[in-house]
């Protein structure tokens, strides 16, 4: 994604201040390990050095190192360990520097944290919040650029986050942070710098809201995390030619709100959906399927899908740039969809 | 019988159990009846094919789980294994709630939702037994964590087989317990085989070289006495509750039956001689009840009738999960979030 050029609205009601998306996550994590003892944070260079993309600078000084704790470089050990520090009591918060790392944690993720409640007859509870990163195009090659919320997606027993403004992702972070379920939430590394307004009194964003980043018409772009950006782009171009792209944002790929983007499909009748995970059995293919499952006799063409190119993400500028979605191939399909490709 | 209160005050016992009332000592060997005769009858289930899938028994071990938990106050925490049974019994499940667990019953401990592999009690500081092999090793580090964060003197204890050596997450999490001087003890439960191959086929150089090279102290306890485990387990618990980190407990142990239920045809792997030899030479049951007999702390009868006792508490329990209500359909879509 390029630096976003699209202001979004501000959020109703209240005072609003200008921050970064990093500053927003920084506030919720502040906030929420303020309210309640039992948040603490793990991972990674996480105390002095604030995580390498600075997001936490500053916690450990008003925390202490019993509360912000950095870890050896051992993904699958200390998210293990958060998982048993959450079934006993605690509320931990875990820093997986970069989301291409999730797969050292796999097991702990997926067969211990998100089965737990489950086996144990809902007896034990895994309040675990663990916050990673998703994105390309920071030109670092195909284990730091991978978006990977979709297999997370696919697991009963996780939920699953991924904000595309500072003002979803403070809401959200604290939602997911009071939630009793393991929640992976997905920031994008290159968003960190988005600004946005976000009021100066308490808030949260329950999961399984989508919101309307745009309002329109005539063609549907349901986009996720950074491709909202990308979206608004393209419904700006589309908007010159008289195409009115309404764009929503699930916020939360599970739970999923379904009957926004249904409502949004069946108003519009036309569907693009865009995502930055791999398009191959992504999150575009679940979304797409469970709008024309639901809006089938509404649509006016079938619905398409735009996500990463299938290939590892690549390193040269020239070849990484063509992976990734972007505004010109988002307003093609939409206008193609609209009858004027 | 002999006054129960009477502590079995001999020079051969290790130093940390001279003062267990024979009564304590009377009720382990209580509690590894219950076990074996718990996993009789879970063999026996399976090949009356009542049980539906399968298990793996704890016969032979029983010392183990055993000495371990009678270290530990109610609100311990444990991790257990695939080869669970005996580490839930002896943390304070019930028999009847473990067969209706076993059976997929309504009153099973996971609502019939996790089965022989899952067990989880929390009610007695059971944190679950675990399908994947080391897969708690974080699990029971983590719980260690949050008591020393939550300011409690609680203890995680971790079993796991030998098998789990194999495991890296078991290194990391070892790492990050010895910096962190967290209260969790290591125990490895070496019955010397991986599933069907033998340990030292998989594991290179000294098992005790790995817990050292984190600075954790280990030992080597002979997994057979109780008395040995027992003590062991007092001076690993008592050093975790002082605040001094985590240590690693290697007992050597064996089991009698095979990797499952339906690993009857062993003999590619192990031979008969060397069961035998084991269940003659180094059966937990009986090194204690001889014990005890030799040493004038209780009489045979009294053996007698502990199992005895083990065996009706198991006969009623596997009759009440029999006669018991499976889970509604209902239930299925139940609990998957919190
Ligand atoms: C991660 C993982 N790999 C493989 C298995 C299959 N498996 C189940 S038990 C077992 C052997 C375990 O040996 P050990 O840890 O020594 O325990 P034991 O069965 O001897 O008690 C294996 C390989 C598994 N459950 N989990």
């Amino acid at each position: 994604m390029s630096t976003p050029s699209v202001a979004l609205h501000a959020p109703a009601g209240g005072t609003t201040r200008e921050i970064t998306l990093a500053q927003a996550i920084r506030e919720a994590l502040a906030e929420e390990m303020r309210r309640d003892e039992r948040v603490f944070l793990l991972g990674e260079d996480v105390a002095e050095a604030g995580t390498p993309f600075k997001v936490l600078s500053g916690l450990v000084q008003e925390f202490g190192p019993q509360r912000v704790v950095d870890t050896p470089i051992s993904e699958a050990g200390f998210v293990g360990i958060a998982v048993g520090a959450a079934m006993t009591g605690m509320r931990p918060v875990v820093d997986i520097m970069f989301g291409d790392f999730l797969t050292l944690a796999m097991d702990q993720i997926v067969n211990q944290a998100a089965k737990v409640h489950y086996m144990s007859g809902g007896k034990l509870r895994v309040p675990l919040v663990i916050r990673t990163t998703l994105g390309a195009t920071r030109r670092s090659a195909a284990q730091h650029s991978q978006s990977l919320h979709a297999w997370f997606s696919h697991i009963p027993g996780l939920k699953v986050a991924l904000p595309s403004t500072p003002y979803d992702a403070k809401g959200l972070l604290k939602t997911a942070i009071r939630d009793d379920n393991p929640v992976l939430f997905f920031e994008d590394k290159m968003m960190y710098q988005v600004k946005g307004p976000v009021p100066e009194e308490e808030y949260t964003i329950p999961f399984g809201v989508a919101d309307v980043k745009r309002p329109g018409q005539d063609v549907t772009l349901v986009a996720t995390s950074s491709m909202v950006y990308v979206a608004l782009e393209a419904a700006q171009l589309l908007e010159q030619e008289g195409i009115q792209a309404e764009v929503v944002d699930p916020r939360t790929t599970f739970p999923l709100d379904v009957e926004t983007l249904v409502r949004s499909a069946r108003k519009t009748g036309r569907v693009v959906v865009v995502d930055e995970g791999h398009r191959r059995y992504g999150v575009t293919a679940e979304l797409a399927a469970v709008i024309a499952e639901e809006a089938f006799y509404d649509l006016e063409a079938p619905v398409r899908r735009v996500g990463a190119m299938d290939v590892p993400v690549p390193f040269s500028p020239v070849l990484e740039d063509q992976t990734v979605p972007t505004p010109q191939q988002v307003a093609a399909v939409a206008r193609e969809l609209c009858g004027r490709g | 019988m002999t006054n129960p209160t009477a502590t079995a005050n001999l020079t051969e016992l290790p130093e940390e159990v001279r003062d267990v009332p024979v009564a304590e000592w009377l009720r382990m060997y209580r509690l590894m009846a219950t076990i074996r005769a718990f996993e009789e009858q879970v063999n026996e289930l399976y090949v009356t094919r009542r049980m539906p899938g399968l298990a793996h028994l704890y016969i032979g071990e029983e010392a183990v789980a055993v000495g371990v938990c009678a270290a530990l106050r109610p609100e311990d925490y444990i991790t257990s294994t695939h080869r669970g049974h005996g580490h839930c019994l002896a943390k304070g499940a019930r028999v009847d709630r473990m067969f209706c667990e076993l059976l997929g019953k309504a009153e099973g401990y996971c609502r019939g939702k996790g089965g022989s592999m899952h067990i989880a009690d929390p009610d007695s500081g059971n944190l679950g037994a675990n399908a994947i092999v080391g897969g708690s090793a974080g699990i029971a580090t983590g719980a260690a964590l949050s008591a020393k964060m939550r300011g409690t003197d609680q203890v995680a204890v971790c079993f796991f087989g030998e098998g789990a050596l194999g495991q890296g997450l078991l290194y990391e999490v070892m790492n990050m317990a010895s910096l962190w001087r967290l209260p969790v003890v290591y125990v490895c439960e070496n019955n010397l085989y991986n599933e069907y191959t033998h340990y030292r086929e998989t594991t290179a150089g000294d098992i005790l070289a790995r817990p050292q090279a984190f600075g954790i102290p280990g030992e080597e306890v002979d997994g057979q006495d109780v008395r040995q485990v027992l003590a062991a387990a007092r001076r690993a618990v008592a050093r975790a509750r002082r605040g001094e980190g985590p240590t690693f407990l290697l007992c050597n142990t064996y089991r009698y039956f095979g990797h499952h239920v339906g690993d009857v045809d062993r003999s590619y792997y192990r031979s008969k001689e060397e069961e035998e030899a084991w269940k003659r030479q180094r059966d937990p049951l009986k090194i204690l009840r001889e014990w005890m007999i030799a040493a004038g702390l209780a009489r045979a009868d009294e053996f007698e009738v502990a199992e005895r006792a083990a065996r009706e508490e198991v006969a009623q329990g596997v009759a009440y999960a029999l006669a018991a209500p499976y889970p509604d359909p209902s239930e299925v879509t139940e609990h998957v979030y919190a």
